[in-house]
């Protein structure tokens, strides 16, 4: 993680330390909602409850709080809304960020940065290779119907896909990626027995290797990779568990329109996770 | 429930010109007659499994490869499947002394049988044979249609509109008890959302099953255990309690076959999903979808569309008419495979931005045009995703407009919103919020429908005349075109779709002349609902 601590000053009115705002400064006051498992029936279950909801609150920090609203649902659970004074302080110059080395951009966006900087499609082709039969990765990452409300890479106007399923041999990869003209070369393993993505990867990247042409950028993609093997793998980037469609595109139009000079095979591999504190990230 | 026949409808609130209506009709099945010529001139690998399926062959190898896969598999090698699966495996059943398909099927998969079409005398003898065991399986279908009816009249029907929740846990055994919670708290109907990535199997998988990708797999034993709960909730509340499910993808006749099996109540079941959203073959699809839509229409499923979708790909204000096309589309090819008005969910949703001036009153006018349309059918309405930021309040007031959207048009079943859309497979407080909300606009506003009149030449009854007129032309241009040829071009969800691309085409079969399928003898035939409650399915 290359997280940055960004110094005090963000401003010159800015304080270091702060608190939530209410309606006055420095009051501290939030609103969080939960639920409990807990009935809320008869009279002593409702007090015991509305007691539980204030010691959860107490322990987060919540203090005075106020149970403002409290429902059973069911049986056996209760929902509460509470209003409490946070007891912790945000010190501004000990907030960490961590940057993903390319910024996340929107769809329309993903398209403009195509157009302008290629002037064609950009080419994508995607398989799971070897024995591997799951393709649930790739399709998440390239169907339209996308993943975790995203759509997938054959959404995008300005991307041709070419998914190839499952159980893609290798050079039938490297042959068709070469005749497509192929910017990017996606591959999902999911299966790890015996390291078995891991040596895909390699095997990915020996293909297009001993393929003496100009090779496309090697993208792989799976649950058990770790990101920071990129280049010990030979391929330009992985993505881990959790990955978006947006988050590729992204990452793709970064490295193949110039967004930091990582051309093809040429920029340093890259290995940063993509998690954003504080970030507001989706 | 407004009734009427829609040829002599009245011009409804929206005073629709009824020569429009029936000429947007006419259109669409001119639009759909070659695909179903397709589809009575072919069959796939998928149908041949479904018939086997109907017949009561489950169970599968070590590996978890079905039975149906493995004997539709050798016949293909043996001797092709252009003249169907059934002749050749009843005459190997007969011939080879087996006590059963599965038998047969083992022996098939070790490479001991040697499938042939068989000669005259023999021909005979093994139609007869699976005629006979497609008629028990076509009895234990109509038996389970029977004891629905029963559950009914047992318990009670819900009030429209119907109250949609979805479960997705991955694991069948965490989704019981989360189905039967949300039915206590007011759902009239249980979905349950496949794994990710089943409709791409060439395979049903087997069994319970406890892990699956952001859902839970769709397989004979799961429907099994959940019908069974959703009877015991069913009988608890003293109301019948819906179950849904998906045929869909590369197998679709044989999980419509499962569903009618294990009383399924209703089936997502869309003409062009799988196509725009899955890149399935388009001939695949729609042939896979006639013989789904039969075996609906004898099981008495409820089909559910999936026009919803094509608004999350394209604007839904832009696209409204493509909406409006696919229904009428999925409207001709389900009355054409016996399915009647009461079993036709077509779907929509309320997606537009709601920074759109207007927006609402564009819903409006969008949501009441499909319901004059499609007077009798059940209309699925589906909530808000595209434009759930995260800003759960807002959310929450967005969901709100659309439960007074779907009361204010009669819409018949409501898909609940949750605020978390996007964020999180729905909490259980998001899902008692949103009851709250709809429970809300039905005691607030229920009685709006009849209480709400868009003014005549204003400005909902013009934006719907357009969605109309503009949904002719689309017609026409694909009525003159091809809708193979529409769908080449991204008509629809704005995604590409030639029709020899995509998944499934290696399972696309020309029929042979003396093609036989025993099974449509009975989907087909004089045999169709004689019989069976409900309304009868009168083809178009």
């Amino acid at each position: 993680m290359n997280g940055t601590a960004i110094g005090a000053g963000t401003g010159a009115a800015q304080p270091a330390i702060i608190r939530p705002y209410g309606d006055t400064t420095g009051d501290g006051r939030v609103q969080v909602s939960f639920t409990l498992p807990v009935p809320f029936g008869n009279e002593e279950e409702r007090a015991l409850a509305e007691g539980a909801a204030l010691q959860l609150a107490a322990k987060m920090g919540l203090e005075p709080a106020l149970v403002v609203h409290a429902k059973g649902m069911g049986a056996r659970f209760t929902f509460f809304v509470v209003y409490g004074t946070a007891r912790h302080l945000v010190d501004l110059s000990q907030v960490v960020i961590t940057r993903r080395e390319y910024p996340l951009l929107s769809g329309p966006e993903i398209n403009m940065a195509i157009r302008s900087s290629l002037g064609r499609k950009l080419v994508v082709v995607g398989a799971c290779i070897g024995t591997d039969a799951h393709t649930v990765g790739i399709d998440a990452i390239l169907n339209v119907k996308g993943h975790a409300g995203e759509k997938g890479l054959e959404y995008y106007r300005e991307m041709r896909v070419v998914n190839l399923g499952a159980q893609v041999e290798v050079p039938d990869l490297v042959a068709r990626a070469l005749a497509e003209h192929a910017d990017a070369v996606l591959v999902s393993q999911v299966v790890t027995q015996r390291d078995a993505h891991l040596a895909g990867a390699r095997g990915l990247a020996r293909g297009f290797a001993s393929a003496g042409a100009r090779r496309p950028l090697l993208v792989v993609g799976g649950p058990r990779f770790d990101p920071t093997m990129a280049g010990e793998l030979g391929v330009d980037r992985i993505f881990g568990r959790g990955t978006t469609p947006g988050e590729v595109a992204s990452y793709l139009v970064h490295a193949l329109t110039g967004g930091a000079g990582a051309a093809a095979g040429a920029g340093e591999p890259a290995g940063t996770t993509t998690l954003t504190v504080g970030g507001g990230a989706a | 429930m407004m009734a009427a026949d829609p040829s002599t409808a009245p011009a409804g609130k929206l005073r629709l010109d009824p020569a429009m209506v029936s000429r947007v009709r006419d259109l669409a099945a001119r639009a759909g007659q070659p695909i179903v010529e397709l589809a009575r001139t072919h069959t796939t690998v998928s149908v041949e499994r479904a018939v086997l399926r109907l017949a009561g062959l489950d169970g599968a190898d070590r590996e978890g490869m079905p039975w149906v896969n493995h004997l539709v598999d050798s016949v293909r090698d043996s001797c092709g499947l252009e003249h169907g699966v059934a002749l050749p495996v009843w005459d190997a059943l007969a011939g080879g002394g087996y006590p059963g398909l599965a038998a047969l099927a083992a022996d098939a998969a070790a490479g001991k049988v040697k499938f042939a079409l068989p000669g005259a005398d023999r021909a005979r003898a093994a139609r007869a044979a699976a005629t006979a065991a497609l008629a028990r399986g076509f009895a234990a279908i109509d038996d389970r249609r029977a004891e629905r009816d029963a559950m009914i009249a047992q318990t009670s029907e819900p009030p429209r509109p119907w109250i949609y929740l979805i479960v997705a846990t991955g694991d069948i055994y965490e989704d019981i008890p989360q189905a039967q919670a949300a039915a206590r708290e007011g759902a009239d109907i249980i979905a349950v959302i496949r794994s990710t990535g089943q409709s791409l199997l060439d395979y049903v998988p087997e069994g319970a099953t406890r892990e699956g990708y952001a859902g839970t797999y769709a397989t004979r034993e799961n429907f099994a255990l959940m019908r069974a709960a959703l009877d015991d909730v069913s009988r608890e509340l003293g109301r019948y309690v819906r179950l849904t499910n998906y045929a869909s993808g590369l197998c679709m006749p044989e999980i419509a076959a499962l569903a009618g099996r294990e009383r399924l109540d209703m089936m997502l079941n869309d003409c062009m999903y799988g196509i725009i959203f899955r890149d399935i073959n388009p001939q695949r699809t729609f042939i896979d979808q006639r013989f789904a839509r039969q075996i609906h229409a004898r099981a008495g499923i409820v089909i559910n569309t999936g026009e919803d979708n094509y608004l999350t790909t394209a604007d839904a204000v832009d696209a409204a008419h493509t909406v409006v096309v696919s229904e009428l589309l999925n409207e001709y090819f389900a009355k054409e495979a016996g399915l009647a008005d009461w079993q036709l969910g077509l779907g929509h949703a309320f997606e537009i931005n709601p920074q759109v001036p207007d927006s609402f009153l564009l819903e409006l006018a969008h949501a009441q045009l499909v319901r004059e349309l499609f007077p009798a059918a059940p209309l699925k309405y589906m909530p808000p995703t595209k434009h759930m930021t995260g800003n759960v309040f807002a959310g929450y007031l967005l969901d709100a407009f659309f439960n007074l959207a779907g009361v204010m048009t009669g819409q018949s079943i409501l898909l609940i919103g949750m605020m978390t859309e996007g964020i999180h497979t729905p909490f259980l407080s998001d899902r008692d919020l949103a009851l709250e909300n709809v429970r809300y606009v039905l005691r607030a506003a229920g009685r709006l429908s009849e209480n709400f009149a868009p003014p005549p030449g204003g400005f909902v009854e013009r934006r719907a005349q357009q969605v109309l007129s503009e949904s002719a032309a689309l017609l026409t241009e694909i009525v003159d075109q091809g809708l193979l040829t529409a769908i080449a071009d991204g008509t629809f969800g704005v995604t590409r779709r030639p029709a020899d691309g995509g998944r499934g085409l290696d399972g696309v079969i020309e029929r042979a002349p003396e093609y036989f399928n025993p099974a449509s003898e009975f989907l087909e035939g004089a045999g169709t609902s004689a019989g069976l409650s409900g309304v009868t399915g009168g083809v178009a």
